[in-house]
């Protein structure tokens, strides 16, 4: 039989029938809909994640005070276990390796914030003027941190807008004088609302210089070193940098991480992408149940159209076309339901990145070719048995079933 | 050389415990040509021998030789070529594939056999005007009666040209009149060269052929063609 016959037979077969038809082709279009959906999410994810990760600022290398990681043994060690305290002076020293651009401490906090009666909490971060290019944040109104010594710093702040508008409504903040905790500070900054971010969220935050935030929170000890590299083929080497300055700092003593940016961003990369590849094996099991049901419609199908199978053995046919013509239609079964499927996933991450819009919902191409193949050989694979059985039928018995 | 030679053939089946003897120790010679009709009570054998005759079923002992070629040793393969180029089957209860038109029906064989389309088509229109069927060409079994469909499934049976047509009670489903213009389309084309066998109960039909078998217990228990020579 030629294979334009085998195919419009088997077409001609499936439409034959098309309640079982439509059924089977729709489970198969549900499995390839949902690897398509859930990996469009798990992928839209990480995505979103490394990409906000990115926000936090480009070529950043971030110092963290104690030790995460084991070393060698250093007589250091043996004395003392305590980490010293990351300060300000650090800090200022890492400003001077060659590959560093920027350098900014950074103090967290939560304290009160006062004005005209108004009272609400915030977190207060101290730091410098290098924090906003470093964190490319911009300001609404007023000016950023003056660029200072980092030892004396004025009694100012910088204000998110949420806390601008809670606290003096329509009227100017810039210039006010408001109390943190127990200081009194003049306004001299209104941050530009970014929303919602990873991390700290901008417009609820206050500003200050770090000697007045180590003051107001009574520590030595800075949360964070951001350090920014010259460019990002410097990066390793900032980090280096950083890490043998501060521990001649400490007297030879490796008491604090350093973190690159990158090294986060490829955990979160790593992470998201597992979990993506995750919920497309879990989606990959409705591709195995609709599999399956493809087989057991073929099976039926055998059953049915047995009277037809002798009639072809009599007529002719020798197992070979048989088995191919039902071979073609389990696998027109399964291809047209996974190109419907397809559709159909395309569609709901449409949707999705319609209702969210910051939200990359797009499926990655691995998992649309992983799907669709899977659909296909899945449907080959179960369409095998019957197409086998099918074959194997004695023309004698197969024409008494008529 | 006759067209069919059987020589000592056994068929038996296994039924629970028992084994039925569907054929037992059957000789029999067909000339080329030839127009015979099976008769005998239901188990007598008589569709058993259909089926080996029609190369469906496989004897366990005897050798059967079509057109002087022992076809009992081929293979499942080889003897499908052979029911696709050599022999036509028409069936009591015509045996259409439902979804397909007649003209699709009618082509079946040729499909299955993968000769061109374009030949197919012709062919075709050729058998559906001998067959008085070119207004039913598009129809579906279900949209003709039962003389049309017999007559759908005589020209599928002769579609490929072949040596032999084997029918099985092809008035079994038909009335007295449909039955009668069926024969008679059968008839002539035994006249036009084609070796004709049909298995009936049909007494009227069966006397109709010019060689009649009788067959008892997978027996042959009367042959005209030998006892007119005795």
């Amino acid at each position: 039989m030629r294979l334009s016959d085998t195919l419009r037979f088997a077409r001609d077969a499936a439409t034959g029938y098309p309640m079982r038809t439509a059924l089977s082709v729709f489970a198969m279009a549900i499995g390839v809909a949902a690897v398509v959906l859930l990996t469009a999410l798990g992928d839209g994810a990480r995505r979103y994640v490394v990409g906000q990760f990115s926000a936090l600022g480009t070529n950043l290398v971030m110092v963290l005070p104690g030790r995460t990681g084991t070393g060698g043994f250093n007589p250091a060690t043996a004395i003392t276990s305590t980490p010293r305290d990351l300060t300000v002076d650090d800090a200022a020293a890492v400003k001077r390796a060659t590959s560093v651009l920027r350098v900014a401490p950074l103090l967290v906090g939560t304290s009160e914030i006062n004005f005209a009666g108004r009272l609400r909490e915030v977190m207060v971060a101290g730091t410098v003027a290098d924090y906003f290019a470093i964190r490319d944040f911009q300001v609404a109104q007023g000016d950023i941190l003056p660029d200072e010594d980092w030892n004396r710093g004025a009694s100012v702040a910088v204000i998110g807008n949420k806390i601008r508008q809670e606290l003096f409504g329509n009227t100017p903040a810039v210039g006010q004088l408001v109390r943190i905790g127990d200081r009194r500070v003049r306004v001299i900054g209104v941050l530009k609302s970014t929303g919602q971010g990873l991390g700290m969220n901008t417009d609820e935050l206050v500003i200050v210089p770090v000697s007045l935030a180590l003051s107001m929170f009574n520590t030595n000890t800075l949360f964070r070193v951001l350090v920014e590299a010259r460019n990002r083929e410097l990066i390793p080497q900032a980090k280096e940098q950083t890490l043998a300055i501060i521990k001649q700092r400490h007297r030879g003593e490796e008491d604090i991480t350093v973190i690159t940016q990158d090294a986060v961003l490829a955990t979160f990369d790593k992470l998201l992408g597992a979990l993506t590849l995750a919920v497309a094996g879990i989606a990959a099991i409705s591709l195995a149940v609709a599999g399956i049901l493809v087989m057991n419609v073929m099976l039926v199908a055998v059953t049915q159209r047995t009277g037809e199978i002798g009639l072809l053995k009599a007529l002719g046919a020798p197992a070979r076309t048989i088995r191919l013509a039902f071979l073609s239609e389990a696998a027109m079964l399964s291809a047209v339901g996974a190109l419907l499927g397809y559709l159909l996933g395309q569609l709901g991450a449409f949707i999705l990145r319609q209702i969210f819009p910051v939200f990359p919902a797009y499926p990655p191409d691995w998992a649309v070719i992983a799907g669709l193949g899977t659909a296909i050989g899945t449907g080959l694979l179960f369409g095998f048995l019957p197409a086998r059985r099918a074959a194997r039928l004695d023309p004698v018995q197969a024409l008494m079933k008529h | 050389m006759a067209l069919i030679e059987l020589s000592g053939i056994e068929r038996r089946f296994l039924l629970g415990d028992t084994t039925v003897n569907a054929l037992a120790g059957l000789n029999l010679s067909i000339a080329a040509g030839e127009y015979v009709a099976v008769m005998g009570p239901s188990g007598s054998g008589k569709s058993t021998l259909l089926n080996l005759l029609g190369l469906l079923d496989r004897p366990n002992a005897g050798s059967y030789r079509l057109e002087g070629r022992d076809v009992t040793t081929l293979s499942a393969d080889e003897q499908a070529t052979v029911r696709s180029l050599r022999i036509g089957f028409v069936f009591q209860s015509f045996h259409l594939v439902p979804r397909l038109s007649a003209a699709e029906n009618i082509a079946l064989p040729m499909m299955l056999a993968g000769i061109a389309p374009a030949e197919r088509k012709q062919r075709v229109s050729q058998a559906l005007i001998n067959f008085g069927l070119e207004n039913r060409a598009d129809h579906k079994p279900d949209q003709l009666s039962g003389g049309q469909r017999q007559r759908v499934a005589i020209a599928r049976a002769t579609i490929m040209q072949p040596a032999l047509i084997l029918a099985d009670e092809p008035t079994g489903n038909l009335d007295r009149h449909t039955g009668d213009e069926v024969v008679n389309l059968l008839e002539a084309l035994n006249a036009s060269g084609v070796t004709l066998v049909v298995v009936t109960h049909d007494q009227r039909m069966g006397a109709r052929a010019r060689r009649q078998l009788v067959m008892e217990d997978g027996r042959l228990k009367f042959d005209s063609a030998v006892d007119a020579a005795v």
